[in-house]
């Protein structure tokens, strides 16, 4: 194992703006570049091939030419995964890059056979953790979300919200907790319904003169669908209706509709 | 409350309580799994199905994100050109897909009214600081491989991404649309040289009437895989 190399930070006392990004850049480089080396060291799983031999290729997809083969009773070491692909270290120092079908025919060193554990759409009825944007309509204005979300069961859910809404005449930001019943989770296409609240930070734009910074307490319902894609990766499409709790003597009542995607894990 | 809403509570309302048979799994309550059929024969010794062992995917050391800075220029429509830097962080879906997230900085200039008029600022010092993000959907297009001399060879790509986000500027937020190409470079498996083009599009009406602003930007970067 090399040795990770040292960054001298120079001793100014007084960081510019420039300068601080610099620095941070510097030092997150250094992380990453230096924790690799110990991570693949670490981390080497030899495999035997069982098939008649393992292609490598020269890229992780599927366009890259093949290089060099491993013959049958031979074993590699997989060194890292990038989406579908393994790259592999084959005993003559050979590193290339196998897609998973052919790894999954290769054999550990006790005889038994490979088999990579992968994301499926068990996963998406049964993971407890989901985070994903959305983008939409909210009442005209654009607005962009982000959103976390944990499962109490695979039905149930709660979720936190954050979203910006740019308008033509106002900004703003939204938070808001909701709860979030799938009533067939299991469905490749699971709809949703969602109930939620949270508060509305309401700024007019520059060049509109009148008006103040408003906050408001906001309810919402809704409806949507949750939609299995590939792998980890989910798309959502939602509709809700929100009631902004204005100091006025009437409320608002604004509609919202988003499409997005979101990982689970 | 308008009616609407009531109506919209409502059907969520009886849609829960309603003996959904789902409902009752909330907290962890009712039986969640039904007990293991019993047809297995009493004193079977020999289990005939063979161990197939995982080889846990966390175990193997994943490289799907993309991290790094970038540093380059902005043309920001009217206000002239300016050093643009930022951050952008990538996660690779397939080997196609990828989305990324970049953050960004730069500074507008002065228009030629300003210039001309000897002084008449449109918009404050602090005003001219642009900031952006973006959340971006980006395809690999054009994967291959270069050659330097005859003994290096390196995998490159050639990907196309496009977006929206928010751009904070003269004042306001905007929603911003990007769209642009890129060129990745990668020294080795991790580490990545980039190239790329893009326009930011927001609507403006500072000079009288609103417009949608074109604001190109190129820049170089460099990313890490992990």
């Amino acid at each position: 194992m090399s040795e990770p190399s040292t960054t001298i930070i120079p001793s100014t006392p007084q960081l510019t703006k420039s300068a601080w990004f610099g620095y941070v850049a510097a030092v997150v480089l250094q992380i990453f570049l230096s924790a690799p080396l110990y991570a693949a060291a670490d981390e080497l799983r030899g495999v035997t091939i069982a098939d008649p031999y393992l292609e490598l290729h020269t890229g992780p997809g599927r366009g890259y030419p093949i290089f060099h083969v491993v013959d049958r009773g031979e074993s590699v070491d997989i060194v890292m995964q990038r989406t579908d692909w393994y790259l592999v270290r084959a005993d003559n120092g050979k590193e290339g890059w196998v897609d998973r079908e052919q790894m999954e025919l290769t054999l550990q060193p006790d005889g038994r056979q490979v088999s990579f554990a992968r994301a499926s759409i068990e996963d998406f009825t049964n993971a407890k953790w989901e985070t994903g944007i959305l983008a939409g309509d909210f009442g005209g204005a654009n607005i962009i979300s982000l959103y976390g979300s944990y499962s109490l069961n695979p039905n149930i859910a709660v979720e936190l919200w954050g979203s910006q809404i740019l308008g033509n005449f106002s900004n703003g930001w939204m938070a808001s907790a909701n709860i979030v019943h799938e009533a067939w989770p299991e469905w490749r296409v699971s709809p949703f319904f969602t109930l939620g609240a949270g508060v509305i930070h309401t700024k007019p734009k520059s060049t509109i003169i009148q008006g103040e910074d408003r906050d408001d307490q906001i309810g919402h319902v809704g409806a949507g669908f949750r939609v299995y894609a590939t792998r980890r990766f989910l798309l959502r499409a939602e509709y809700k209706s929100y009631v902004v709790f204005t100091s006025r003597d009437e409320n608002e009542e604004v509609e919202e509709w988003k499409v997005g995607f979101a990982f689970f894990f | 409350m308008e009616s609407r809403f009531r109506v919209l509570f409502l059907i969520v309302a009886m849609i829960s309580l309603s003996g959904c048979a789902a409902t009752k799994n909330l907290f962890g309550f009712g039986s969640r799994e039904a007990p293991p059929p019993t047809s297995e024969p009493p004193g079977q010794v020999i289990d005939p199905a063979v161990e197939r062992r995982e080889i846990k995917e966390p175990a193997i050391d994943r490289e799907d994100f993309e991290f790094g800075a970038f540093a380059g220029i902005m043309s920001i429509e009217d206000f002239g050109t300016d050093l643009s830097y930022g951050l952008r962080l990538a996660y690779h879906i397939t080997e196609g897909f990828f989305v990324e997230t970049t953050a960004g900085y730069s500074r507008a200039g002065y228009t030629s009214f300003e210039v001309l008029s000897g002084g008449a600022e449109i918009i404050s010092d602090s005003e001219r600081d642009l900031y952006y993000y973006n959340l971006n959907v980006g395809y690999n297009i054009l994967p291959g491989e270069v050659f330097l001399g005859e003994g290096h060879a390196y995998n490159t790509s050639l990907y196309l991404i496009g977006g929206l986000g928010s751009t904070t500027f003269a004042g306001d937020d905007r929603f911003t649309v990007n769209f642009g190409a890129g060129y990745r470079f990668l020294l080795s498996d991790s580490v990545a040289l980039h190239i790329d083009f893009r326009d930011h599009l927001f609507d403006i009406d500072l000079l009288g009437e609103e417009k949608t602003a074109h604001n190109l930007e190129g820049h170089l970067g460099f990313t890490v895989f992990f």
